[in-house]
């Protein structure tokens, strides 16, 4: 089963070309351990801001009992996701917490405190061949599903697309080329039915013809139970790609498996082509088929401090401590912890942060697996590493010498605008420079520039109605003084005739009488 | 707080280890160099080598900043071993000395310092010290090898390096050889060996004579990842290609390519000089384009130019291209044709 239509060219093009890096896997062991649910905590910390978009409205206040699957939170906006209670148990109420976020800011978040009976509100599920497409938009909308695999859009947006453009095309990642992460693995082989059914259900609403698997070349059992799980099903095809970082990257699959890039600045929706995760095609399956909205995940913990790494089954808003401490904690005092994977996770600073939705995985890492024992950031050597890793085919020693001088605009010309922000470039960089921290930068500055562009077009569009406004006023007002005046010469005018008229016809009359 | 960005792991070699890799494979044929030359090659060796480093010292000394890190990157060792690998062997100390001085400080320093010059110092000094003193640039000294009769042992090459190189020691390189019947309308005669050629049996610079040990070191660095193909390829390309054209038409006036690929700073410059990082392109494009440059450069000057080698020149003229060659060999970018528009839906596979 490979991937149909790919061009000879493009087949030949990928022997020559080697972009992408192949950073040490070290998957296992918990990628050869089954999948355990861990306990119920006392605890769980729910932030309000689970996917990208404006944070959830919470409709619960302190002291209220809610159910497991419960609703507590509605989406406030168009990529704003729902929140549900992961178990029952009382709102505690609504805070400021450390978030997961790099910029290690709080945010607000709902506490609640499990009662331990994990009650459920009742589940309805429905059969997804019998609703219509826009009606499982709908309910994967209802049911807070963001994409998993760590960028947490709104999955019923992407479900919405086919509505307006043809879509004949069904990606699911199965990439996971992250190292230490294997949930996606695990998921794979331990549900792989759920995941072809969640595809199924996915094409549905997207109302497309068939489905690509693209799954890396490390995870054979994960192919070979999804190839199983899929047998009965023409449209779904599983495709091995190639493990290599960041394969897992939407427009790296998409070009892969099916030889057509999507266009810069454009989205995948524009050649036709929809990506979700894996467990994001689970989940939908969960919904739809048993009612059940998204409230817990696979999060894998790893790292060379952990234990015994594996993966875990976690209930949203359980602390990372919890999952450390059920792999029997840390052994040594770790250099770095990371929440996601190494390539692209954010590193934090405090075990005591929630998962949610888009936490992949915790890695607890040494100092010998962050390379923090390699010397310092030295200069550019322009060995062009990172020139041939760039996956977009970027010249980021360029581009980054251009945001080191301040021109912007240069590095823009460069195509930062087209950077994914993988990582590679600082990954196989001999000198240790965070290329990839540059670009990051350079995008947030020219974002806060644009904002303020448009923050001072604002303001100067105010002040020329302010100033329009002033001016016809103005004029106005001189328009009517020039009325009056005009009306008041008028009158004198005419009275001065009348006068004249008078004075005339009485000569006239004298005249006439003469 | 301390905020640190994602990747939380590296892969890269470190530039310590990189340069370390790139006089391993240097080694072989410094070795065979000592053994052909004696022990007034291996002082020789030692004076450029401690000039670069002292230099080095120096310059990071005045610039405030610690002299360890930049010493421990390799870098100046790599320059100085360079360019004693480019000189003539038994060339007097002061001339490795001078040489290395002026690599590091004018043609590194002055330029910014590591990863900032235009130029490859080490042929840079070589050119420099070729126009300013060109008869002790040009002693050709017919192999002695070490332990034979007549080469001069530990303690009587001190006076060699240190004094001045014997009378009647001197002999014509092939190249030498060649450009002088040409200029005299002669035409080239005897055979020309490929593998007493290759392996350095012969008059010339101290490291250049064992092109095929050279080579070796070469294909090392490039199963090692340390260089590419492209440019080495494309280097031995540009010389051999016109060469064998010539060759082909008039092979009383034109040595054929064999010769060309073997004799002089051929497998030197396309393996290790070349290839330097920062001062070649980092396109892929631009690299093919680059090789191709030296090497076309390269027999042009053996060929008609007024000196008999032309590596060096050929590699400093397209150093002083690379900036421009970049700049118009961008790759492309995913999603974007060629020229820079985004690939629309209406032309998917266009380029």
């Amino acid at each position: 089963m490979g991937a149909p239509d790919i061009s000879l060219l493009t087949r030949l093009t990928r022997l020559v070309k080697r972009w992408g890096a192949h950073p040490d896997g070290r998957k296992d062991p918990a990628a050869g351990t089954e999948t355990t649910a861990i306990p119920l905590p006392p605890l769980l910390t729910l932030p309000l801001t689970q996917h990208i978009g404006a944070p959830a409205r919470p409709l619960v206040s302190a002291g209220e009992r809610v159910l497991r699957g419960q609703l507590i939170a509605e989406a406030a906006g168009p990529v704003s996701a729902p929140l549900h209670a992961p178990t029952s148990g009382t709102i505690l109420g609504i805070g400021e917490v450390q978030v997961p976020h790099p910029s290690g800011l709080t945010g607000p978040a709902i506490l609640l405190e499990s009662d331990g009976l994990d009650e459920a509100v009742a589940f309805t599920g429905a059969n997804p061949f019998t609703l219509e497409p826009a009606e499982i938009a709908r309910r994967v909308a209802a049911a807070g599903i963001v994409g998993l695999g760590g960028a947490t859009f709104p999955a019923a947006v992407k479900l919405s697309l086919g509505q307006r453009t043809p879509i004949p095309t069904l990606i699911l990642n199965g990439g996971e080329c992250e190292p230490y992460l294997s949930c996606d693995d695990r998921l794979m082989q331990e549900r792989a039915g759920e995941v072809i059914d969640g595809a199924r259900i996915i094409l549905r609403a997207i109302g497309g013809s068939r489905v690509l698997i693209g799954v890396e070349s490390n995870k054979p059992q994960a192919i070979a139970a999804l190839r199983e799980a899929a047998a009965g099903f023409g449209e779904v095809a599983v495709v091995t790609v190639p493990s290599r970082y960041p394969m897992g990257s939407e427009k790296q699959l998409i070009a892969w498996l099916t030889g057509r890039e999507v266009p810069s600045q454009g989205r995948s929706a524009d050649i036709g082509v929809v990506v979700h995760n894996v467990g994001t095609a689970a989940a939908i399956h969960r919904a739809i088929r048993y009612g059940e909205p998204l409230t817990r995940r696979i999060v894998t913990v790893a790292g060379g401090a952990v234990r015994t790494p594996r993966n875990l089954e976690v209930r949203l808003g359980t602390p990372a401590s919890a999952l450390v401490a059920f792999c029997g904690g840390l052994t040594e005092t770790p250099a770095r912890l990371v929440m996601g994977g190494p390539m692209m996770g954010i590193a934090v600073t405090t075990l005591e942060l929630p998962i949610i939705k888009g936490s992949g995985g915790v890695l607890a890492l040494t100092a010998a697996e962050t390379g923090a024992r390699q010397a310092a950031e030295g200069p550019c050597i322009r060995c062009a590493s990172c020139v041939g890793a760039c996956p977009i085919g970027l010249l980021p020693l360029e581009m980054a010498a251009r945001i080191r001088a301040g021109d912007l605009a240069a590095s823009v010309d460069l195509g930062l605008k087209d950077c994914i922000g993988c990582g590679t470039c600082s990954f196989v960089c001999p000198s240790k420079i965070p290329l990839v921290q540059y670009f990051n930068h350079a995008k947030g500055e020219l974002a806060a520039r644009d904002r303020n562009k448009l923050k001072q077009d604002a303001i100067r569009e105010l002040v020329e109605a302010r100033n329009e406004r002033m001016e016809r006023e103005a004029r106005e007002k001189a328009e009517a003084a020039a009325r009056r005046k005009a009306e008041r010469e008028r009158a004198k005018a005419e009275a001065a005739a009348k006068a004249a008229a008078a004075a005339a016809e009485q000569p006239a009359s004298e005249e006439s009488a003469a | 707080m301390n905020i640190v960005s994602s990747p939380h792991a590296h892969g890269a070699r470190p530039v310590g280890q990189v340069m370390m890799l790139v006089m391993l494979a240097l080694l072989p044929a410094t070795l065979a160099g000592f053994w052909r030359f004696g022990w007034p090659a291996v002082y020789l060796w030692l004076v450029t080598v401690l000039a670069c480093v002292f230099a080095e010292a120096l310059c990071v000394r005045l610039a405030d900043r610690p002299a360890k890190p930049a010493l421990a990157d390799g870098s100046a060792v790599l320059t100085g071993w360079l360019l004693a690998l480019s000189l003539p062997p038994w060339a007097p100390w002061w001339l490795g000395a001078v040489g290395g001085a002026f690599a590091v400080v004018v043609c590194k320093h002055a330029f910014g310092g590591m990863g900032q010059n235009l130029f490859n110092p080490a042929m840079a000094a070589r050119v420099m010290l070729l126009i300013s003193f060109p008869v002790e640039m040009t002693q050709w000294l017919a192999p002695l090898p070490l332990g034979s009769a007549g080469a001069p042992d530990a303690l009587g090459a001190l006076a060699i390096t240190f004094g001045a190189v014997p009378d009647g020691m001197t002999s014509a390189s092939l190249l030498d050889h060649a450009r002088s019947a040409v200029s005299r309308g002669l035409p080239i005669t005897g055979e020309v060996d490929p593998l007493a050629l290759g392996l350095g049996d012969r008059a010339g610079s101290l490291g250049e004579t064992s092109a095929l040990l050279l080579a070796a070191g070469g294909l090392f660095l490039v199963f090692m990842r340390v260089i590419g193909l492209r440019i080495p390829a494309a280097f031995l390309l540009g010389v051999a290609l016109p060469a064998a054209i010539a060759h082909f038409l008039a092979p009383e006036r034109f040595l054929p390519p064999m010769a060309h690929l073997l004799a002089g700073g051929v497998m030197l410059g396309a393996f290790f000089i070349a290839t330097d990082y920062v001062t070649s392109p980092s396109t892929p494009l631009g690299q093919w384009i680059f090789g191709l440059g030296c090497g076309l450069l390269n027999w042009i000057i053996r060929t008609w130019g007024a000196y008999p080698e032309g590596v060096a020149f050929a590699v400093l003229l397209m150093n002083a291209a690379t900036p421009l060659i970049d700049h118009y060999t961008r790759p492309r970018i995913f999603g974007r044709t060629r020229s820079g528009r985004s690939l629309t839906p209406a032309a998917p596979k266009g380029n």
